[in-house]
């Protein structure tokens, strides 16, 4: 199997410090801002958007975090990780502006999985979604409103996106199927 | 890593450390959807629990009904006092039956050792030991060492003592398979009469003096005692029981600081403990009530899945 990188530390460094900016502009300032990364990349992602985030304004935001294995829609499915993990979102989502943070958006399965499950702990008055790669292949009709890259795959290669705090190092890699 | 891959929870003899830390790794994450403002997920959306008791149950078959519904499953009770049980029908046909009616799981609690074994090989769906004669209790076990873990964060080196009726107790040996799997070493204590000679094949120290037994134990487990099935008066006086046998304060004052004091439910107050203890500060009695419905959801979902997979061929 050969896998070509195709975002470095660097990139991914920029793709993250921009979509931090972009969620503060869209937004208009932090005011009512939440930030919900989906396990078990999305979490480390959410945590850097709001440690860039923090840096721009000089403000905490509050960052959740979403295990959305009991809200598949295939229960065999849900095996793609061994372990049911926790969700823990210490704060209050009614009435704050959420946005959503995963790595890879692909199919839209789990992000409609995660809107289930976020609609059980509350509601938000605006849900986004961040996502640090977009790789096509829509089953649902769902879009992210911030793309770190778009990368057009086939169905037949996998998007393996590295991350220091999980993997020990920062790199999108594409392996292809020979 | 690895993934759970039993159609069937029939006891902790049968399981490895493995298994027994994922189902405990698994709870903690549905201890969460109980502290919710909805109290539900979607996980067993469809799916159908049976709750199948040959044997009166409250508690248990209330923890099962509670954990299905937390899960999105629908459940039935059958009352097999009221039901063709009462007309002879075995527990295979019985379990076939509910199979037909393409039911998911089967929870079922019987008199006789061995009856959620024979059930699990009878049937395809999936089949949940919730306590059979003398055998097994793996639930009941898994929310004690999952309480147990909690308070203490670990098991491996515990000292884990278990007083009461071990000879007929399913809870027992539960626990003790549970315990000694994961490293913690356990006394069991009972008056004479009620402590198997072959109990020490189980890896565990049996004594029947109370205070050795106390001396050094991180744990108390208090098991219930049967006076209602102790056909044989092994134990006729229940006061002089909690005389020999009961946890009371003054025990508690000379065992370790901080000793956890547990019991299965129901307590006969004045028997088996007393007041003061089950209320004090080192029970966690109620906190296993919890604690079960979380365990049991636990199972519950993995049993489910990896039915699922095998009947997608995905795992044999």
């Amino acid at each position: 199997m050969k896998k070509v990188k195709i975002l470095d530390k660097e990139a991914i460094n920029r793709s993250i410090m921009r979509i931090a900016h972009e969620i503060i502009e869209k937004n208009k300032g932090i005011a009512e801002l939440c930030l919900v990364g989906i396990r078990n990349r999305g979490v480390h992602l959410a945590k850097r958007l709001s440690d860039n985030i923090k840096k721009i304004e000089n403000k905490d935001i509050p960052c959740g975090t979403l295990d959305i294995t009991l809200y598949r829609d295939d229960l065999a499915m849900a095996s793609g990780q061994p372990l049911v993990r926790k969700t823990e979102i210490d704060f209050d989502l009614n009435d704050r502006k959420l946005v959503l943070v995963d790595d890879v958006l692909y199919t839209g399965r789990t992000i409609r999985a995660a809107l289930d499950a976020l609609n059980d702990f509350g509601r938000p008055k605006s849900i986004q979604l961040a996502v640090l790669i977009d790789r096509g292949h829509r089953e649902l009709p769902i879009r992210a409103d911030f793309v770190g890259k778009n990368i057009p795959t086939s169905s037949q290669e996998a998007v393996e996106v590295h991350l220091e705090e999980a993997d020990g190092s920062d790199e999108v890699l594409i392996a292809g199927k020979e | 890593m690895m993934f759970w891959s039993k159609k069937d929870l029939l006891g902790l003899e049968y399981l490895t450390q493995e298994e027994i830390l994922l189902i405990l790794d698994t709870a903690e994450s549905f201890k969460e959807v109980s502290s919710r403002e909805i109290k539900k997920v979607p996980a067993l959306r469809g799916k159908t629990a049976v709750n199948l008791f040959y044997e009166p149950s409250t508690r248990t078959r209330i923890s099962f009904e509670v954990a299905a519904k937390r899960l999105s499953a629908d459940v039935i009770n059958i009352a097999t006092d009221t039901s063709s049980v009462r007309k002879g029908e075995t527990l295979i046909d019985t379990g076939k039956n509910i199979q037909a009616l393409k039911a998911d799981i089967v929870i079922v609690r019987h008199s006789c050792s061995g009856a959620a074994n024979m059930l699990a090989r009878a049937l395809d769906i999936s089949v949940v030991n919730a306590g059979d004669g003398w055998h097994e209790h793996p639930t009941q076990a898994l929310l004690d060492i999952f309480t147990l873990r909690e308070k203490l964060g670990k098991i491996a080196g515990l000292k884990v003592t278990i007083v009461g009726d071990i000879a007929h107790s399913r809870v027992a040996r539960s626990n003790i398979w549970g315990l000694t799997k994961l490293g913690a070493s356990v006394t069991v204590c009972a008056p004479e009469l009620l402590l198997p000679a072959e109990i020490e094949k189980m890896k565990v120290k049996a004594t029947s003096d109370i205070d050795k037994a106390l001396k050094d134990a991180d744990a108390v487990n208090v098991l219930r005692m049967q006076f209602e099935r102790d056909e044989n008066a092994a134990f006729p006086e229940q006061l002089d029981y909690y005389k020999k046998f009961g946890i009371t304060e003054e025990r508690l004052d000379r065992a370790q600081k901080g000793i956890i004091v547990m019991h299965p439910g129901p307590i006969n107050r004045g028997i088996e403990m007393s007041s003061g203890v089950a209320d004090g500060e080192n029970s966690v009695i109620l906190e296993q009530v919890t604690n079960g419905i979380a365990v049991r959801m636990a199972v519950l979902f993995l049993v489910a899945q990896a039915r699922e997979k095998i009947k997608n061929g995905d795992i044999d």
